[in-house]
C-alpha cells in the first residue's frame, strides 16, 4: 500500500509522488503516516521530513513551518519553505549557523526569538544536508571481489 | 546643413543605442518568461490553502471567532496598502499606471475619511511617495527576480502585525496584473481581513486538528497571505518585464527609422559635396586654359 504525496510551499511545487511512508515534525511530536490514516490538520515544526519508498534509499526534505493535511490516500504538506538535501549549500548555511550563533551570544534575551528559529533553521538544514545521498540512485556498482 | 562627418557620427551613436535597446529587449523577454512560470508554480500552494481555509470556515459557520485575521471589522478607520512596483525605469507606463491607480485609491479612501498608510515595494514607488505623498509606513526595494518565502516574509509579517494591532483595520494589494505581453492592468485586491472564497472540493467533516482549530488556522492564514503577495510580486515581475520588452522593441525600431534618415540625409550631403568638388576642379581647369 503506497500514499500519495505532494509538498508544495508558496514559491514551487516540490514533490509529487507515492511513497509507503512519510515521516514529519509535527508539533505535538515526530509522527509517521502510512496510507489509511485518519483525516487530520496539523500544524509543522522546524524540522526533517522523510519519504520512505519501497524500493532504495529514502528521500530527506529540510521543512520549516507550514500546515499538513493527511487523508486516508494522500498527504498534502503545505510548507512555509522546503528544500531537498540535494539542494542544500552547506557553505551558506554553515555560515547562517555561525551568524546565527553569534547574535545569540550578543543579543539581549527578548529579541532571542527570531535568532533562536534562524539557528534551529541552519542547524536543521546543515544536518538534512548530511544526508545527501553518498551516490546516485543506479549508479551504484556492487563490489565483486 | 551638418557636417558630414557629424552626420556619420550620430549614425554611428544611434546605431549603438539600438543595440542596446534590442539587448534590454531580449532580456527582458526572458526574465517575462521566467516570471510567468513563478506565477503558475506559486498556484497549487494558494489552491489548496485556500481550500482548507474555506473548509474551516464552513466548519464553524463563519470562522470569524477562530482569528482575527479573517474577521470584517464593522468600522473601517485605517488602511493599509501594499503597493508593488519596479526597481527601475525603462518600462513604458508600467510605474506611472500603478501609481495613478494606488493615487485614485488613497483618494477614494480619504474621501470616506479614512487614513491610509502604504507599504511599498520597489525604488520608483518609494520614490514617488516621498515626493507627493508620504504617507509610507514600511518601503521594501532591491527585490532580487527569484523570490522565496523569506524574501516577502517581512513584507507579510508588518501587515499581519498591523493588521492585528488595528493599526489596519483593512489591507488592500496594489499591482500589475499581466494579462498578456500586451496587456497588464493595475489591480486593487484586499488581502486583509481574509475572504474564504466558496469551494466546491468537498472535505471530510471529521477532521482531527492538532494542536487545535486555531492553530492550524493560523499557519494557514499566514501561509495565504504569503503567497498572495508572493502571487502579486510575479505578476508585477512579469508585468515590468514584458513592459519594458515592448518599450525596448518600439525604441529599436525608431533608432533603426532615425539611422535609415540620417543616412539618406549623409548620402545627400555625400553627393553635394562632391558635385562642389566637381565643380571647383572644373572652374579652375577652365581658368588656366
Amino acid at each position: 500500500m503506497t500514499i500519495q504525496v505532494e509538498i508544495v510551499t508558496p514559491s514551487r511545487q516540490l514533490y509529487s509522488g507515492e511513497v509507503e511512508m512519510i515521516t514529519m515534525p509535527g508539533v505535538e511530536g515526530e509522527m509517521g503516516v502510512l496510507a489509511g490514516h485518519a483525516p487530520l490538520l496539523t500544524t509543522l515544526n522546524i524540522g526533517e521530513l522523510t519519504l520512505h519508498n519501497a524500493d532504495g534509499e529514502p528521500e530527506y526534505i529540510a521543512v520549516s513551518g507550514g500546515v499538513v493535511e493527511v487523508l486516508p490516500d494522500k498527504v498534502i504538506v503545505m510548507a512555509r519553505s522546503a528544500e531537498r538535501a540535494e539542494e542544500i549549500d552547506i557553505a551558506r548555511a554553515e555560515e547562517a549557523m555561525q551568524r546565527a550563533e553569534e547574535a545569540l551570544r550578543t543579543r539581549p534575551d527578548e529579541d532571542r526569538q527570531p535568532v533562536e528559529i534562524a539557528y534551529r533553521r541552519s542547524q536543521l538544514r546543515l544536518k538534512v544536508a548530511r544526508r545527501r545521498r553518498r551516490t546516485r540512485p543506479g549508479v551504484f556498482v556492487e563490489d565483486e571481489g | 546643413m551638418a557636417s558630414t562627418r557629424e552626420i556619420r557620427r550620430r549614425i554611428r551613436s544611434v546605431r549603438n543605442i539600438s543595440q542596446v535597446t534590442r539587448a534590454m529587449e531580449a532580456v527582458a523577454a526572458s526574465k517575462m518568461r521566467r516570471a510567468q512560470q513563478q506565477v503558475m508554480a506559486t498556484r497549487p500552494y494558494a489552491e489548496k490553502a485556500l481550500e482548507v481555509l474555506s473548509h474551516i470556515a464552513r466548519l464553524h459557520g463563519s470562522g470569524d471567532a477562530l482569528d482575527a485575521l479573517i474577521t470584517s471589522r464593522a468600522e473601517i478607520k485605517r488602511v493599509g496598502i501594499v503597493l508593488i512596483t519596479a526597481d527601475r525605469g525603462l518600462a513604458g507606463g508600467f510605474n506611472a499606471n500603478v501609481l495613478r491607480q494606488n493615487a485614485a485609491f488613497i483618494k477614494e479612501q480619504r474621501d470616506q475619511e479614512r487614513e491610509v498608510e502604504v507599504v511599498v515595494v520597489g525604488r520608483k514607488g518609494r520614490d514617488w511617495l516621498l515626493r507627493y505623498d508620504p504617507v509610507i509606513r514600511a518601503e521594501f526595494t532591491n527585490m532580487p527576480d527569484t523570490l522565496a518565502t523569506a524574501d516577502i516574509a517581512p513584507i507579510s509579517r508588518t501587515i499581519i502585525d498591523d493588521f492585528r494591532s488595528a493599526r489596519f483595520d483593512e489591507v488592500h494589494l496594489i499591482f500589475t496584473d499581466f494579462v498578456n505581453t500586451l496587456i497588464q492592468r493595475p489591480t486593487v485586491q484586499q488581502i486583509l481581513p481574509v475572504v474564504p472564497a466558496e469551494t466546491t472540493a468537498t472535505m471530510p467533516p471529521d477532521y482531527i486538528f492538532e494542536p487545535s482549530v486555531e492553530a492550524v488556522l493560523e499557519q494557514v492564514l499566514i501561509g495565504f497571505t504569503e503567497v498572495q503577495i508572493l502571487q502579486a510580486m510575479y505578476e508585477s515581475i512579469a508585468s515590468e518585464h514584458s513592459a519594458r520588452m515592448v518599450a525596448m522593441r518600439n525604441a529599436t525600431e525608431a533608432a533603426n527609422e532615425l539611422v535609415d534618415e540620417l543616412t539618406l540625409t549623409y548620402n545627400k550631403a555625400r553627393q553635394e559635396g562632391i558635385t562642389r568638388e566637381l565643380m571647383d576642379i572644373i572652374g579652375g581647369s577652365i581658368g588656366l586654359e
